[in-house]
């Protein structure tokens, strides 16, 4: 594999990402528990899918050709698709939701300050912007983290059911394969594997504060990265997809 | 020849004062900081812009804004160019456009970024726009526009706006 090519596949994973999990968000308008909640998810689902086109458009400059960022989000299919896992988990209820966020936005928020050292400046420049947006993400999870999980039996029972199906897919996040490790010789890409021990620090102390306990197992779940999704995908994108492939090529 | 550059560069400044933000119309392009730069090479003009929020759908629309009156001005073919670094702040913002903001009743940006309290996310005394009570309450981080969060004067029990210190 080429640089020029890891480093394709690294934006478009970085792309996907926040794409995905944009996309998850604004399935929550219109349906949140309270107006302020439901204008908190489709607000960060709005940095969301401003990062994800900040991503795209250079994934376009980097290959060179004639593609637009909408080709990368509306025209690949689920194996062309490099998110992680957990962004593409289902809304399910408001727990789920908030799980699924905090778990992400704390390893979001490590992952850009040290992108944001990139010796690739545009990578570097993207994350500069993010990182002040996703500060806000991890707030506002982290601030639901506590308050349902130390609030009343049932808010504390469907967290902890949450965390506990959610924990498995977590691993991936510090995963690294043949990409990860090209662009981290290149000092291009960030060790996952380092960043690690400082996000389970992070949840495990806050998780202490939310009467919250962090399962036992270690196993992960693993592939999105490489394409391999859970069957959920499939779902996004024929929603996502349906205007632009029914309808190629029209504006508005 | 450089008087002339001079002078058009002087000019384009001041037409882009006319550029407003289409969420916060009171305030202008200028005001609130997004322009980084304008260039004039080869007899055209560059305007450099860079964006509040990444999802800031006003961006686009505040492009397409500067080209038209650019060109109602006879300056044609001009471009808009967008720059992510360095980062925008509110400490970009204009004091005009603060005093613009509070008579338009959202409450400015207190404070810098500069200033450590503000980035370890303590809360600044946010005085109401209506009142000027600083006995005032945060309802949400997030609120109409990325940029804006939601608080309540707790004294003559308005709601308002408070333009993120960002």
């Amino acid at each position: 594999m080429t640089k020029q090519e890891a480093l394709l596949k690294y934006v478009l994973r970085l792309a996907d990402n926040v794409s995905i999990l944009g996309h998850r968000l604004g399935e929550w308008c219109g349906h949140g528990p309270v107006l302020e909640q439901d204008i908190a998810m489709t607000n960060i689902a709005l940095d969301c899918i401003g990062q994800a086109r900040n991503y795209y458009q250079y994934a376009s400059k980097i290959e060179g050709i004639d593609k637009t960022e909408d080709d990368y989000a509306y025209l690949r299919d689920p194996l062309d698709y490099y998110n992680l896992l957990i962004v593409e988990q289902p809304n399910k209820d408001f727990a789920y939701t908030i799980v699924r966020q905090y778990f992400f936005d704390v390893f979001h928020f490590l992952f850009l300050q040290k992108l944001s050292d990139s010796k690739d400046k545009q990578l570097a420049a993207i994350a500069e912007k993010a990182i002040k947006e996703v500060t806000y993400h991890c707030k506002w999870s982290g601030d639901w983290v506590l308050r349902l999980g130390d609030g009343t039996d049932t808010s504390h029972e469907k967290m902890q059911h949450a965390i506990d199906i959610l924990w498995t897919y977590t691993g991936e996040m510090f995963l690294m394969d043949e990409v990860d490790e090209i662009l981290l010789k290149e000092k291009i890409g960030v060790d996952l594997i380092g960043l690690r021990q400082e996000w389970l620090k992070i949840v495990s102390e806050h998780f202490k504060e939310a009467t919250l306990t962090l399962p036992e197992t270690t196993w992960s779940q693993k592939g999105g990265k490489q394409g391999y999704h859970s069957e959920h995908l499939g779902y996004i994108l024929a929603d996502m997809q349906y205007l632009p492939r029914t309808y190629p090529g029209s504006i508005w | 020849m450089d008087t002339t550059k001079n002078k058009v560069l002087q000019e384009v400044w001041e037409i882009l004062e006319q550029v407003p933000d289409p969420e916060i119309p009171v305030l202008s392009a200028i005001d609130l900081g997004i322009i980084r730069d304008v260039i004039f090479h080869d007899g055209k003009i560059e305007v450099v812009i860079t964006p509040t929020y990444t999802g800031c759908p006003a961006m686009n629309m505040i492009e397409v804004n500067i080209k038209s009156i650019l060109q109602e001005n006879g300056f044609q073919n001009s471009m808009v160019t967008t720059v992510l670094s360095p980062a925008w702040t509110t400490d970009w913002m204009s004091e005009k456009g603060k005093e613009k903001l509070k008579a338009y009743g959202i409450a400015p940006p207190v404070g810098k970024t500069s200033d450590k309290h503000v980035l370890m996310g303590e809360e600044k005394l946010v005085c109401c726009p209506q009142c000027g009570s600083n006995h005032t309450e945060l309802i949400s981080q997030f609120g109409s526009t990325a940029c804006k969060s939601l608080y309540k004067c707790l004294d003559c029990k308005e709601p308002f706006d408070y333009f993120k210190c960002h």
